[in-house]
């Protein structure tokens, strides 16, 4: 049942004796022990399991070790933390961009993948990124805000 | 606030004083020893401290840390922030040397829920007291070491200086070898809010970092040594009871502790969490129930909620409303419809539990510790003094949802495997289908207006089910208290409420409300602002209603009928910051207004909403909220501003899109592709002005925007098409 898995993430090949059917959150959550990426559906619905797959956002709440194993992943913990902060968990926390911050993961990891690809986006271009986040708490424009003064510390 | 006077022993004596007021105990101590919970860091077992110090709201250390203690928790809203900021003031110490204890059975003292939006109100007013009296204690201490009286002294961060003679010594200094307890006098002075300094300043969240960088923060990321993992297998519908459950079906499955049955209720607990996930896949195919129907549907819902109108509550009693209305010249009627929402937090409900040394640690994001220890104290039949409850943040959660369910099943499945800490965490159709949701409601408004179009009377009618259905006590209020083999019974306990909140109106007319206790067919607890939400969306429709039949700007209208200044001056804020005038006054431009001041005594909250209009696709987009919000004294600015603008959002979520679905078989929605709520796209542009009242006390301001969004969309469509929608969700 159980095989070795070799998983890239953070920069680090990790090999797991694990359920390859496994989906890579469970790995990332228990075997990893990170916390970056939440349960929210396990459906691919809601976002909050967001990780970045070779640079995109996916979510990693269905796809099978077995399959991740093919990817460079980084989680949030990868992005940045203490005095090294992305631009864009740097804007977030300058604007205060959260309140239960259960979707947060989700919001960042989609705009560093945005900034990756276009360092000028438009209001339109932000939703558009985070449309596969989805919030409760209302912090959706705060969100935009913050990225904006993200993509704005980047080109200066 | 009275001296507390009594001969019985001090901490019993508290415990008094909290049972008559039933909301403040502002007892305290000071002690140097330090403490075991860091501010942000993951409340593990922690040795329980001391009974006696159950009761304090302010500890300081030998170093001159200070330690905040409440027995609210925090559910997303920074309600930890405002509070340090509050103690930090009124001590004059720097925001650094303060931490924060939240909700803890062995630690903080029973403020029963962190609800109604009353954190600030209740909490914030017992910790200010109480640092107040830290304060106070501290200087005459000083006094005496300084050799200058308490006027001659000031203090910066901590550390009292004589002016006289510059001398001065910190607090950790005064306290150093001493552990001292004391009372809350109410005869501490409290700081002019014209000197305040960290008060009403929009100081940032701490743990927001923590969230942005992926460091443990929730309760679904408490590990533990040896935690095992589990699921539960819920019923597919409301008191359907299981008739087979074929446990061969897991023989070969990995890493299986144990399956746990008890009557209807069955937990699966594995070594691995995908292992439990696995396991109950299997069951859910495997097990066989019997399942009693589900009814009535919507919409024979509402008519079988009209149909009732015996053993009508009078909520507001005023026998000339009807031959008013029956004599006007112009008469009005109006019936809303809100179906059943639900709260929908991001993260599904999750506890852990460990039942070990004959005592039980609960890990929990309840919004209420002491209940949920008493009722998982009828559950299990132990004492509650073996119990010991944690909170621990969750996803936001806007009310009662799934904690304490959750929480019950944790503690049945860790009593079945002693010693392990169980984790147990709700799949996503688990929190969809079995939380509590709001109720759906039915308001029938009437009213009259003279010939010049002056309002005469209004007379509301209400059909709604529970709003308050939280544990309390009581087992069978756990979904798993219900499916054991001797079942909990179910007693909503105060019927009515929450359902007439906010349904009397705050305008200046005669006025009648009568509330309909009705019971539907799903379940049903505090959702945000509990009947506030729906009975806001028919008054301000209703009002808008009057306001055109009038012919009078919906503004004015409304401003004649108010006789209070703070409700009048977040409308006039609002008609300024939007140019109401002059828009409102081009038809088809889609704007709409509405009020409320939340409970009728909490925060004051204006909103202006904007549509545009597609008639011939029949949709509508909302462009624009623009709020303003009154709350008294703003503890932090930034934090009303954060939640106000998400209340928002989250109203017109509802408002736009949400009803929850559902059939004879069961919930049917029981995912986001089934109970959409607002994503990127379609979220508005928000704007927050807040008036500061620094002299004024502070109010809640939580749940104040939940009502007039409703009503500001359906008004802002009316305005843009013409048609008024008295059914939420809103559809063109």
């Amino acid at each position: 049942m159980e095989k070795t898995v070799v998983l890239n993430v953070n920069g680090k090949a990790w090999s797991l004796n694990i359920d390859p059917e496994m989906p890579l959150l469970y790995a990332l959550r228990n075997n990893l022990q990170l916390n970056g990426p939440k349960y929210g559906c396990g459906l691919h619905q809601c976002g909050n399991c967001m990780v970045l797959m070779d640079g995109k956002a996916q979510p990693s709440c269905m796809m099978p070790c077995a399959a991740a194993a093919a990817h460079t992943i980084t989680t949030l913990e990868g992005i940045g933390s203490g005095s090294s902060l992305h631009p864009v968990q740097k804007a977030i926390i300058e604007e205060q961009a959260a309140q239960c911050g259960y979707c947060l993961n989700g919001v960042i990891i989609c705009a560093k993948a945005l900034l990756e690809e276009n360092k000028h986006p438009s209001d339109a271009e932000i939703r558009e990124a985070l449309q596969r986040v989805l919030c409760r708490c209302g912090t959706h424009t705060r969100f935009i805000s913050a990225i904006k003064k993200a993509a704005a510390a980047n080109a200066g | 606030m009275p001296a507390h006077h009594s001969n019985q022993p001090a901490n019993q004596g508290r415990r008094n004083f909290l049972k008559n007021t039933g909301q403040l105990l502002i007892g305290f101590s000071l002690t140097q020893a330090p403490f075991a919970v860091h501010a942000e860091g993951m409340p593990f077992a922690t040795p329980r401290v001391e009974e006696d110090s159950i009761n304090a709201w302010i500890r300081i250390d030998a170093e001159g840390n200070v330690t905040v203690l409440t027995g609210k928790t925090e559910l997303g809203q920074g309600i930890k922030t405002a509070l340090m900021q509050m103690a930090a003031e009124e001590l004059d110490v720097n925001m650094k040397r303060i931490r924060i204890i939240i909700a803890d059975t062995g630690q903080t003292s029973d403020e029963r829920y962190t609800a109604g939006s009353a954190s600030i109100e209740g909490s914030g007013r017992a910790i200010r007291m109480a640092a107040a009296e830290a304060r106070k204690r501290l200087l005459d201490m000083a006094a005496g070491k300084l050799n200058a009286p308490v006027s001659g002294l000031t203090v910066k961060d901590g550390i009292i200086t004589a002016t006289a003679t510059g001398q001065s010594i910190s607090y950790g200094a005064l306290l150093n070898g001493k552990s001292i307890e004391g009372e809350v006098t109410g005869k501490a002075p409290l700081k002019d809010p014209s000197t305040y300094t960290l008060v009403g300043t929009a100081y940032p969240r701490e743990d927001i970092v923590a969230m942005a960088t992926g460091q443990p923060v929730y309760v679904q990321d408490l590990r533990m040594p040896g935690m095992l993992h589990a699921r539960i297998l819920r019923p597919p519908v409301y008191g359907a009871t299981l008739t087979a459950l074929p446990e061969n079906k897991l023989t070969g499955l990995a890493g299986i502790i144990k399956l746990v049955r008890n009557g209807s209720f069955v937990g699966i607990v594995a070594q691995e969490e995908y292992q439990a996930v696995k396991a109950l896949r299997v069951l859910q195919q495997s097990a066989t129930w019997n399942k009693p129907p589900l009814q009535p549907m919507l919409p024979e819902l509402f008519n079988k909620m009209a149909a009732q109108t015996d053993n009508g509550e009078i909520v507001e009693k005023n026998d000339s409303v009807d031959p008013a209305i029956a004599a006007a010249a112009v008469q009005h009627e109006a019936v809303y419809k809100r179906p059943y929402q639900m709260h929908g937090s991001m993260g599904p409900s999750c506890a852990m539990a460990q039942w070990k040394d004959d005592q039980l640690m609960v890990w929990s994001h309840t919004q209420g510790v002491y209940p949920l220890r008493s009722t998982l104290a009828d559950l299990l039949s132990i004492p509650e003094s073996k119990i010991r409850v944690m909170a621990v943040p969750g996803a936001g959660c806007y009310g009662h949802n799934g904690a304490d369910d959750v929480g019950a099943d944790a503690a049945l499945l860790a009593m079945a495997v002693p010693g392990k800490p169980v984790r147990v965490q709700w799949m996503r159709e688990d929190e969809h289908t079995w939380e509590p949701y709001g109720s759906a409601m039915l308001l029938r408004l009437k009213g009259g207006l003279d010939a010049q179009g002056n309002l005469l009377a209004l007379k509301t009618e209400l059909w709604s089910d529970t709003h308050i259905a939280r544990p309390g006590g009581r087992a069978g209020h756990f979904i798993a208290g219900r499916d054991l083999e001797k079942p909990f019974t179910f007693s909503p306990g105060r019927f009515s409420g929450g359902s007439y909140r906010n349904a009397v109106p705050l305008y200046n007319t005669p006025r009648q409300v009568i509330l309909y206790n009705y019971k539907g067919p799903l379940r049903t607890s505090a959702l945000r602002s509990l009947g506030a939400y729906a009975n806001i969306f028919a008054l301000e429709s209703f009002i808008d209603e009057l306001a055109h039949k009038a012919g009078k700007d919906p503004a004015a209208f409304r401003m004649q009928y108010l006789n209070d200044d703070r409700a009048k001056a977040v409308i006039q804020l609002l008609i300024d910051k939007t140019n109401w005038k002059e828009r409102i006054s081009k038809k088809g431009a889609g704007l709409g207004i509405a009020f409320a001041q939340y409970k009728n005594e909490a925060a004051y909250f204006a909103i202006v909403a904007e549509v545009q209009v597609d008639k011939t696709a029949r949709q509508y987009r909302l462009v624009k909220l623009t709020g303003a919000i009154e709350a008294g004294q703003a503890i932090n600015i930034d934090g009303i501003k954060n939640q106000t603008a998400g209340g928002m959002i989250q109203s017109a979520s509802w408002t736009m899109l949400e009803s929850v679905r559902y059939n004879a078989t069961g919930i049917q929605s029981r995912n986001w592709d089934t109970y959409p709520i607002l994503r990127f796209n379609a979220v508005p542009d928000t704007e927050v002005f807040v008036i500061n009242r620094p002299e004024l006390p502070p109010l809640g301001a939580g749940e104040a925007a939940q009502g007039p969004v409703a009503a500001a969309i359906a008004n802002a469509i009316f305005h843009a098409t013409g048609t008024r929608l008295r059914e939420l969700p809103l559809k063109l």
